[in-house]
């Protein structure tokens, strides 16, 4: 064992994993937080808990994290590379660990000028794989990024990171992740997948590298809403892509949130079945509401006890 | 070269509002190419000055002057007598021309007429773009020639992020993605391998602005 998560306990038993995701209140309202545990709890194996996601100003994942864990839930605390120089990350990551935390994403980071605080300056001393390295030698070399400092203690986090199969140039994406496995990744999200296609043929890819052999793949889904949810997101957001028939069918649908939701089921039917995918990251964005049904329809619940 | 643009002219109004007798100053250099701080731009903001100060019936009184290198000591000494004679100097050379002047000329006020923008390159007629933040240890050897310091929007190094798409940036859809210019030079001179490489976290700390006043010295140029 890495780090003895939850997470991680599941997933070195071959067991199929369940993620969910918690965006922090944009303030310090902890009933904000509970609530959305509430509706998590029991249904997923860890929770994400994001960093100022689209660089927006919200409570920090650290400290949200930590109340998770104090709520009965399995945090993944995201950490980007936005906001923090590399002095910050790994003092941040001495007060994460220190507060029981055990999961850490390493992300870049949403562009700030996405965000509420356009006029910022954005600090981005280390990318993503940089920063896996980082988190890999506190791990496991016990030292600072540079390798000379000794750390006091243990820095027990089980790595994971991000990729995206539907950004470009495609045919170096599961090259990508073979950067990220080297660097030390554990485990990997991917961006929510609409098109089955696509994945697939990545995923062959990873598997022609024996990446998934290296790391484990978390699918991530993201339920739609409504048609024009999905029109949306397939017109204003870079690196995803939603095929025509998919937006067709929830915009036709009568009952267009319920459609969402068989059809995202149906995806993790169809996520189950390919090689390589040893779980699934439900991002349910302001829909925490709908991970128990989602869930249960998917039969896959009752999540695992492990130890 | 260095890239400017003009800063708006209510600005440089304000900067000038207590005086009457200024030196306006361009640059023969980098500012002249890129249409931002040379002597035509020194004739143009010029009459614009004047004849909005002769609107409000304050009269300004204009030197116009063009250095071929406002940088350099031996240029910028050259409007010591003009200086000597202003109350106020506007520069519309780079930053480092205005720093040039302060440095040379204690006494009197010098205002800047440009913003001093990137180090860059002419893409076509009228349009410019970054190309170097003068980082102080440079990795193009590394990215087949193009750099991710000044045209990555996050100045990844294993880039591309997962914005990446059709070939553009997802902060400005005009700009290209740095990382899939460099994935296609790279690949075009069968090179991919140095993309499958990480590069390790930089050392901002040491060779770029973050360490402190950066400065050459060549002992074997010093008189």
């Amino acid at each position: 064992m890495k780090a003895g998560s939850n997470l991680e306990k599941v997933l070195s038993k071959g067991l199929f994993a369940v993620t969910g995701e918690l965006g922090p209140p944009k303030g310090n309202e902890v009933s904000v937080v509970k609530r959305k545990a509430d509706l998590l709890r029991g249904y997923v194996d860890a929770v994400n808990v994001t960093d100022n996601q689209t660089a927006i100003v919200r409570m920090s994942s650290i400290a949200t994290s930590s109340l998770l864990i104090q709520m009965g839930i399995e945090p993944v605390m995201q950490m980007t590379t936005r906001d923090r120089n590399r002095i910050a990350i790994q003092s941040d990551i001495f007060g994460a660990t220190a507060l029981g935390i055990r999961n850490m994403l390493c992300l870049t980071g949403d562009h700030h000028t996405f965000g509420n605080q356009v006029d910022s300056k954005n600090v981005h001393d280390l990318d993503s794989i940089q920063l896996i390295d980082c988190v890999r030698t506190m791990r496991d070399n016990g030292t600072l990024l540079g390798g000379e400092e000794k750390i006091e203690g243990k820095v027990e986090l089980f790595i994971g990171a991000a990729e995206n199969p539907f950004a470009d140039p495609f045919e170096f994406r599961a090259i990508r992740l073979a950067k990220k496995a080297t660097a030390g990744v554990d485990f990997i999200q991917t961006q929510c997948i609409y098109d089955m296609n696509r994945f697939k043929e990545w995923m062959k890819m990873v598997r022609d590298r024996g990446l998934h052999e290296r790391v484990h793949i978390l699918a991530g889904i993201t339920p739609l809403k409504s048609g024009g949810m999905a029109r949306y997101m397939a017109k204003n957001v870079s690196g995803i892509i939603i095929p025509d028939e998919i937006i067709d069918r929830i915009v036709k649908a009568k009952k267009p949130a319920e459609e969402g939701i068989r059809l995202c089921v149906e995806q993790i039917h169809e996520l189950r079945e390919i090689e390589g995918v040893h779980g699934i990251h439900i991002m349910a964005i302001e829909w925490e509401q709908m991970v128990s049904q989602i869930t249960e329809m998917a039969g896959l619940l009752p999540r695992p006890k492990v130890d | 070269m260095i890239k400017a643009e003009q800063k708006p002219i209510d600005e440089i109004l304000k900067y000038l509002s207590p005086y009457n007798k200024i030196l306006l100053s361009g640059c023969g250099a980098c500012v002249t190419v890129c249409h931002a701080g040379g002597e035509k731009e020194v004739g143009l903001l010029s009459s614009a000055l004047r004849m909005a100060r002769r609107k409000i019936g304050r009269p300004i009184e204009i030197f116009e002057a063009t250095p071929s290198r406002q940088c350099e000591p031996e240029f910028a000494t050259e409007l010591t007598e003009t200086i000597e004679r202003v109350e106020a100097v506007v520069s519309i050379a780079c930053g480092v021309g205005v720093q040039t002047l302060v440095r040379h000329f204690p006494k009197t006020p010098v205002f800047p007429g440009v913003n001093t923008t990137f180090l860059g390159e002419t893409v076509s007629h009228g349009v410019w773009e970054e190309r170097c933040q003068a980082c102080g240890n440079c990795v193009l050897e590394k990215t087949g020639g193009i750099c991710p310091i000044s045209r990555c929007a996050k100045q990844l190094l294993n880039g591309p992020c997962g914005g990446s798409s059709k070939g553009k940036c997802e902060i400005k859809k005009e700009a290209d993605c740095a990382w899939q210019l460099i994935y296609d030079r790279l690949k075009a001179l069968g090179q991919l391998h140095k993309m499958e490489e990480i590069i390790p976290a930089k050392r901002w700390g040491v060779e770029s602005r973050d360490g402190g006043l950066r400065r050459i010295v060549r002992e074997d140029l010093k008189i």
